[in-house]
């Protein structure tokens, strides 16, 4: 975070804060911390993104956030109100997530169509076949894909329904989970350019979690980067650019980003 | 001398629209190097790997005009030789974890299978099986060694795949997308002890990725595959000066930490690419 302007903005226009999030999970005698005390605010219309290993707790925050995950401390703010659990549907109206894999989040069974019109048939919400027809044309892809199975598409077509399918219910935040780590690079950019003209047009908010620097770089304002469960250090886009690190993990990471090298980094 | 020779690679899936060739006709040699083959989903650099190691699955059919590894004519072996080959003399990586591990199996046992196949006594193959647990970077191997596959991470899973391919010292290694399910800095580990491999003990590396900046930073030698076919062979180091228009638009569509360039580049496909 650098000065006071940055700090401003999330004090006036907070739409969504982690306070001390914890999230525990237990298997037997087994227990495992995948969030330990994690906080962060998210301005309105901001791109946030989370940076991390796979274990560091990055995607468990969002699941948690959208209430798959079981926390165990700490609060989460909407609009100023602590987030209930269980969530409500009136939750879901305002937050959508779009998952990582594209192979596995769409029902191998349904049509995009009844992928489409479940979450309108769960919100109530009227003029189906023109919501349907609209957001398929807004991602992309057209009506002649209304019918088809998920089979019969291919990753990058099955992610822009994933988008589709978060976007039907006119949501403000949108959680991305690794929306492209699936993804070809040059379905990658498509998706990506995809995903930031949306929100340019509709005043979206993004939680975008990515193992990708150059993704989350390229999406969004300012990051967190979180480590064994833990809130390392926050960025802004510019601190990043600028190879501004402070702490030794980020440091590794960005440097581990730019490729192979055959001397040791630690 | 070369340790693998590839000419003329076909491999053909009969379709209800007729055959549909998915590698067409690729040829390279490979010596004790690392060898990048890049490409998107679909471009035959999977398939390429899988008929070397005589894996393709059937009805699909893999032909050569030649296919030969340290001297041994591939396309004459029968089970039995396949079987003294794999594992030991060369293995793969496979891309996906969850469905290339024994869902049913211990990771350990897993591993020193391998090992004991090719007649490693049990307490031998344990102990390797532990230090190459270690050497890929897990954190916790004796936990690792007991757990079953669904109980650990994609990393987690995919490196003690890794484990499990190098387990036995191969000559050859066909890595397929090996670290495209980890982290950047645990990618860059397990690139290190295969770059080691290579190194020290004179192993022959394929590396299957989608992924041109590693590749090009990893490997000597790239092949860039679309549409089942090679277009364009290069030295790694002289990627950024490649020819041909689709390795271009590979490199131009990524996005870069201290680019600022909206929309990307998307690629535009040629028809011609794939005559």
């Amino acid at each position: 975070m650098t000065g006071a302007e940055m700090s401003d903005k999330t004090m006036t226009d907070t739409v969504l804060s982690v306070e001390n999030l914890e999230v525990t999970f237990r298997a037997g005698l087994e227990e495992v911390r995948a969030v330990r005390g994690v906080s962060f605010t998210v301005a309105r219309g901001e791109s946030y993104g989370i940076v991390g290993e796979s274990g560091s707790g990055k995607s468990t925050v969002l699941r948690a956030i959208c209430g798959l995950a079981p926390t165990s401390g700490g609060r989460i703010v909407l609009d100023g109100a602590p987030i209930r659990t269980p969530r409500d549907a009136a939750f879901y109206r305002r937050v959508q997530m779009v998952f990582q894999d594209p192979y596995a989040s769409l029902h191998p069974r349904h049509t995009i169509d009844s992928v489409l019109s479940e979450p309108l048939a769960i919100q109530g919400f009227d003029r189906r076949e023109e919501r349907i027809e609209q957001a398929l044309e807004d991602v992309g892809l057209g009506k002649g894909f209304r019918f088809r199975y998920p089979h019969q598409l291919s990753g990058g077509q099955r992610q822009r329904v994933a988008v589709a399918r978060a976007l039907i219910l006119e949501p403000e935040i949108i959680l991305l989970d690794e929306p492209t780590s699936a993804l070809d690079a040059s379905i990658q950019a498509e998706v990506l350019n995809l995903l930031d003209r949306l929100r340019a047009e509709r005043g979206l908010t993004y939680i975008l979690v990515s193992h990708d620097l150059a993704v989350v770089s390229h999406m969004c304002e300012r990051l967190l980067v979180m480590q064994h469960g833990q809130a390392v250090e926050e960025l802004t886009r510019e601190a990043l650019r600028a190879r501004q690190a402070q702490t030794d993990y980020t440091k590794t990471l960005l440097k581990a980003s730019e490729g192979y090298s055959a001397e040791v980094t630690a | 001398m070369s340790l693998l020779s590839v000419e003329n690679l076909r491999v053909t899936y009969p379709t209800r629209q007729g055959p549909a060739e998915v590698v067409r006709g690729v040829s390279f040699t490979l010596g004790r190097e690392r060898l990048g083959i890049v490409g998107e989903s679909g471009s035959g650099k999977s398939q390429t790997g899988r008929a070397i190691l005589g894996l393709t699955p059937k009805p699909g059919v893999a032909t050569a005009d030649r296919l030969e590894f340290d001297g041994i004519d591939l396309r004459q072996a029968d089970a039995r030789q396949w079987r003294s080959l794999r594992g030991r003399r060369m293995s793969m990586v496979m891309q996906d974890p969850k469905f290339s591990l024994n869902p049913v199996m211990p990771v350990g046992k897993q591993l020193m299978e391998t090992l004991r196949t090719h007649g490693t006594p049990r307490s031998e193959a344990k102990k390797r099986a532990l230090e190459m647990l270690e050497a890929v970077q897990i954190r916790d191997p004796e936990r690792v060694f007991r757990a079953y596959p669904h109980e650990l991470s994609g990393g987690m899973g995919q490196r003690a795949m890794i484990a499990m391919m190098l387990v036995s010292a191969p000559d050859l290694l066909i890595a397929d997308e090996p670290t495209s399910a980890l982290d950047v800095t645990i990618q860059i580990e397990v690139l290190r002890i295969l770059d080691k491999l290579v190194a020290e003990r004179g192993m022959g590396l394929i590396f299957i990725s989608h992924d041109l900046r590693l590749v090009s930073s990893f490997c000597d030698r790239v092949l860039v595959m679309y549409a089942g076919q090679v277009v364009e062979e290069l030295r790694a180091a002289d990627l950024h000066n490649a020819r041909h228009p689709y390795t271009q638009g590979l490199l131009n569509c990524l996005p870069k930490i201290d680019g600022d360039q909206r929309p990307l580049p998307t690629l535009n496909r040629d028809e011609a690419w794939t005559k």
